[in-house]
């Protein structure tokens, strides 16, 4: 191919000593030249001429809209993983009767029928290091009424009977591995669900940038985005039920619960309404991101439990646009 | 024997010998304690005994002079009881005429053994922790999506639009003071006076007013009952501000009787569920409220 060149600019340069435009066969692909400085060459300039065709393209198109002017068709929407997802069969229709009636039964509907009261216990696994500690007293001062205590080896079976017997609500274990938090274990007490979680880039208050004082006391609001289908309903109920039922909004805190592609952002604000169509919002407390790994019916049981949902890596994270939550 | 501790021991190679800055040690398996003596070293003593265990069940291995040219044959196993006491008793049996250093070591490895292999079957009985193997690959794939997903997300701007949304559903009650919110609220439905729709709901207003103004007036007389009087306090000097803008406006009766209307009649809403919810439905939550 090269010698092919050669004899064409030699022909086609006939005219020109400098040859202006080479000739190249159909079939030739920049890939195929031996020389890698010269296949790098040749490339960057098939890359300019790409770019340069695309915006006389974008031009041309720009000006066709203007002279339309009020015709002209509307802009087309961009394709985002979000518009191009799978359609889920378990999305939650906000009119369905089967799932009011479901959710009206399930093991929730005391804390959401106000007869009970959240207690939450939070604990770690064993020999737990500073960071995860602080997380911990952290996560505690952002949700109210809740405990830590630690776990000197205690076997999680014989912790919930007891945690039952004193009126606990809720129980989450924060697992660590190599001095950071990175699995969360939430179980609903009382033979409730137990959701598995794994926990990612945890920040703990001090190294959130701006952040604002303290949380303070008071209980705040929750905010549950984009749980979409059956599994996500359930998994935001779990969440709603950490928090009372009865925010102060005195305090003006708020406590999201982010769902996105499957990964749930959990971040704690302070707002401030600054006019009617503007909020301000301040970060305050803990942030992390979770990824739900499996979902088992009763308490938490590792050999023995039921399990409603489980992460199959090769089925589930095979299609880009599919997600569960 | 001596020959070959001449050669191995100090001035050639041997293969089974570590040496590091302070000690010397052995690495046959046969040998009995572990460092590179002339005493205790399995191929420069002819008459040799070790204690090794094999699936919890310790073994006395002998070597006699008689066996050497024999390889196979060379060393001899003896299954020891699980007994502490009888085991350490059959030692001294078997190694009887033996000399003390060898008696001696045999009984100390076999004690250490023994007690190592009591706490590995208490450690078995305790939790164990599960080691999984991270997938570099799977790692590096969750992170990035997890980056992507988080800009997708744009969560600042969704958590304002949350907070921005209950604020118009009233959710708040009349804590924030945007008196202007409620006057477009107020001019929004003059202007749809003439639909049908409009109608409905402006007859369904009238009678939630007939009622709450009924309501109102008991209220207002009755503060002692409620239990936050900040918040009434704060309401009722709102209502009073409105009632002042709605006079200095001039407006329409009906949005004279509402505004201040909204203030008791907010109160009650605080009450009722208004936390789960999703960003599909806000309509149908105000409903089932």
């Amino acid at each position: 191919p090269a010698q092919q060149q050669q004899q064409q600019q030699e022909d086609g340069g006939g005219a020109s000593a400098t040859p202006q435009r080479v000739l190249f066969p159909p079939t030739f692909s920049v890939s195929e030249i031996k020389n890698k400085q010269r296949r790098h060459f040749m490339f960057l300039r098939w890359k300019q001429q790409q770019r340069k065709e695309k915006l006389a393209a974008k031009k041309k198109r720009r000006k066709e809209r203007e002279a339309l002017g009020d015709k002209a068709p509307p802009k087309a929407v961009p394709k985002t993983i979000e518009n191009q997802r799978v359609y889920d069969e378990t999305t939650v229709d906000p009119n369905d009767e089967e799932v009011a009636f479901d959710e009206a039964t399930d093991e929730f509907a005391p804390y959401f029928n106000r007869q009970t009261v959240p207690k939450i216990l939070i604990t770690t696994s064993d020999r737990p290091r500073g960071r995860t500690v602080r997380f911990c007293e952290q996560l505690s001062t952002v949700i109210p009424n809740s405990h830590v205590y630690y776990r000197r080896g205690l076997a999680l079976k014989r912790i919930i009977p007891q945690c039952i017997a004193r009126d606990f609500t809720d129980l989450i274990v924060i697992n660590e591995d190599r001095k950071i938090p990175n699995g969360l274990v939430l179980s609903h007490l009382p033979d409730g669900p137990t959701a598995h979680f794994r926990m990612s880039s945890v920040r703990l208050r001090k190294e959130i940038k701006r952040k604002g004082k303290e949380p303070t006391e008071h209980v705040p609001e929750v905010i549950l985005n984009n749980f979409t289908t059956r599994l996500g309903h359930s998994i935001g109920r779990m969440f709603a039920s950490l928090f009372p039922h009865d925010p102060q909004f005195i305090g003006r805190q708020v406590a999201t619960f982010h769902n996105q592609r499957d990964y749930i952002f959990f971040r704690f604000h302070r707002y401030i309404f600054k006019s009617e169509k503007k909020v301000g919002i301040q970060e305050l407390g803990p942030r992390f991101t979770l990824k739900l790994r499996s979902l088992q019916k009763g308490t938490f049981d590792s050999k023995f439990g039921e399990y409603e949902w489980i992460h199959k890596r090769r089925e589930m994270d095979m299609n880009r646009r599919k997600f569960h939550l | 024997p001596q020959v070959v501790w001449d050669m191995l021991g100090n001035k050639q190679f041997c293969s089974y010998k570590i040496t590091t800055k302070t000690q010397n040690f052995c690495r046959n398996e046969y040998n009995l304690t572990g460092l590179c003596n002339r005493s205790s070293c399995p191929l420069a003593n002819s008459q040799y005994a070790t204690i090794r265990e094999e699936k919890g069940r310790c073994y006395l291995y002998m070597k006699t002079i008689e066996r050497a040219p024999f390889p196979r044959r060379l060393w001899e196993r003896v299954l020891l009881s699980k007994n502490y006491e009888k085991a350490l008793e059959e030692i001294d049996e078997n190694l009887i005429y033996w000399p003390r250093f060898i008696r001696h070591k045999c009984k100390q490895r076999f004690t250490k053994i023994t007690q190592y292999l009591i706490r590995i079957r208490k450690l078995t009985l305790k939790r164990q922790r599960k080691i999984v193997p991270l997938r570099r690959k799977i790692e590096r794939r969750e992170k990035r999506r997890e980056e992507k997903a988080l800009i997708a997300a744009q969560l600042d701007n969704a958590i304002e639009k949350e907070l921005l949304e209950r604020l118009k559903q009233d959710t708040y009650g009349d804590i924030y003071n945007f008196p202007i919110h409620a006057f477009d609220k107020a001019l929004q439905q003059q202007e749809a006076d003439s639909e049908s729709e409009s109608d409905a709901e402006k007859e369904e207003e009238e009678e939630e007013e007939l009622d709450k103004r009924e309501f109102v007036e008991a209220d207002d007389s009755d503060l002692s009952d409620f239990e936050d009087m900040d918040k009434l306090e704060t309401s009722s000097e709102e209502e009073q501000e409105e009632e002042e803008e709605v006079e200095k406006k001039a407006s329409h009766s009906k949005s004279k009787g509402k505004t201040p209307l909204k203030g008791p009649a907010r109160r009650k809403r605080p009450y009722i569920e208004i936390e789960y919810e999703e960003e599909t439905e806000p309509a149908s939550k105000t409903k089932a409220a």
